[in-house]
């Protein structure tokens, strides 16, 4: 779990130029965080990547906080 | 060579615009892949010329209104060349009749080759494009889809259509230093052209102030532009290429 959420994390702070102490499992990537529409659709991209897992359309567009992101991907691992 | 290293997908193009886009784009510098629908000999014929400038291509047989067939011709084309700089949207086909005349399977065919298509191979290629922070897409639209032309109901809406999702996807992806632009070509001489009856291809020639038919490489020319680095401030256009035919 910490494992995800701490790669997770790396990504976002990368991608989204924020500070690490903003990214909590609860910000919302387009709230919170910054983030427009393309930057989460990349955001998922970057996941599938980093984590070697397909993220369909469907299950993409119900990650809009952190810990949608780190518990799709530990419910998938 | 302005496209050395470049890679790019041409779809449709064993034949007349296309074949000279892939031609022209190779003899640019750039990697082609060879998409085609039915003429394989044809397509083999293309990739040939291309490997014998010096450059990598092969073809992709593949249906551009199937979204399956078109991920995975997206995938091999990054597979084999490791990266997808250029993508243009030539594949299309034409099924005229009056309105009153065309069956409601013509306009379904040509809407979705020629509108379809352009937007599932735009979507299968984004995820590279955006990765690599950078990309060209150039869709092959037809003057008569800004002017409009009787007996092509579906043709028209189709690259009517594909001027408006050019302008669209332009404003999309603009963030990502990727560029759409379309070509909107005028009569040129191609097998698509040949079948017109000659009193139309004659009426039609005495619109064209240029007073000749176009020629591909007319075209092909202004898509290796659009492909170029030089053409990078320049995004959701819709170039005309007819001699003049069209004039807004």
């Amino acid at each position: 779990m910490a494992d995800v959420l701490e790669r997770v994390t790396k990504i976002i702070v990368d991608r989204l130029g924020v500070d690490e102490s903003q990214v909590t499992l609860e910000a919302s990537f387009k709230d919170d965080l910054g983030a427009d529409s393309l930057d989460v659709v990349e955001l998922v991209m970057e996941l599938e990547d980093e984590f070697d897992m397909e993220i369909s359309d469907e299950d993409a567009e119900k990650i809009s906080t952190v810990g949608d992101a780190v518990n799709y991907i530990n419910s998938k691992k | 060579m302005s496209l050395t290293g470049k890679t790019a997908l041409v779809t449709g193009a064993s034949r007349g615009i296309g074949r000279a886009i892939a031609l022209e784009l190779a003899s640019q510098g750039a990697n082609v892949a060879v998409n085609y629908a039915g003429s394989e000999a044809k397509a083999n014929e293309v990739v040939d010329e291309i490997k014998a400038l010096g450059r990598d291509a092969f073809a992709y047989k593949c249906n551009v209104s199937d979204s399956a067939n078109v991920t995975e011709m997206v995938k091999s084309v990054i597979d084999r060349f490791g990266s997808l700089d250029i993508l243009v949207n030539n594949a299309g086909i034409t099924k005229d009749n009056l309105i009153m005349r065309m069956k409601e399977e013509e306009w379904d065919d040509v809407i979705n080759i020629n509108l379809k298509g352009v937007f599932l191979v735009t979507k299968a290629v984004t995820r590279q494009m955006m990765k690599q922070r950078k990309g060209r897409i150039i869709n092959i639209a037809s003057i008569v889809g800004v002017s409009g032309n009787p007996g092509q109901a579906n043709y028209v809406a189709a690259k009517a259509g594909v001027i408006g999702l050019t302008k669209t996807t332009a404003k999309e992806l603009a963030s990502r230093n990727i560029t759409v632009n379309a070509i909107a070509p005028g009569f040129i001489t191609t097998d698509m052209t040949d079948q017109l009856p000659e009193e139309i291809k004659a009426e039609m020639l005495k619109q064209i102030p240029l007073a000749r038919l176009g020629e591909p490489k007319d075209v092909a020319k202004a898509a290796a532009f659009l492909a170029s680095d030089d053409a990078a401030y320049i995004t959701g256009q819709t170039l005309n290429i007819d001699g003049g035919m069209v004039m807004l």
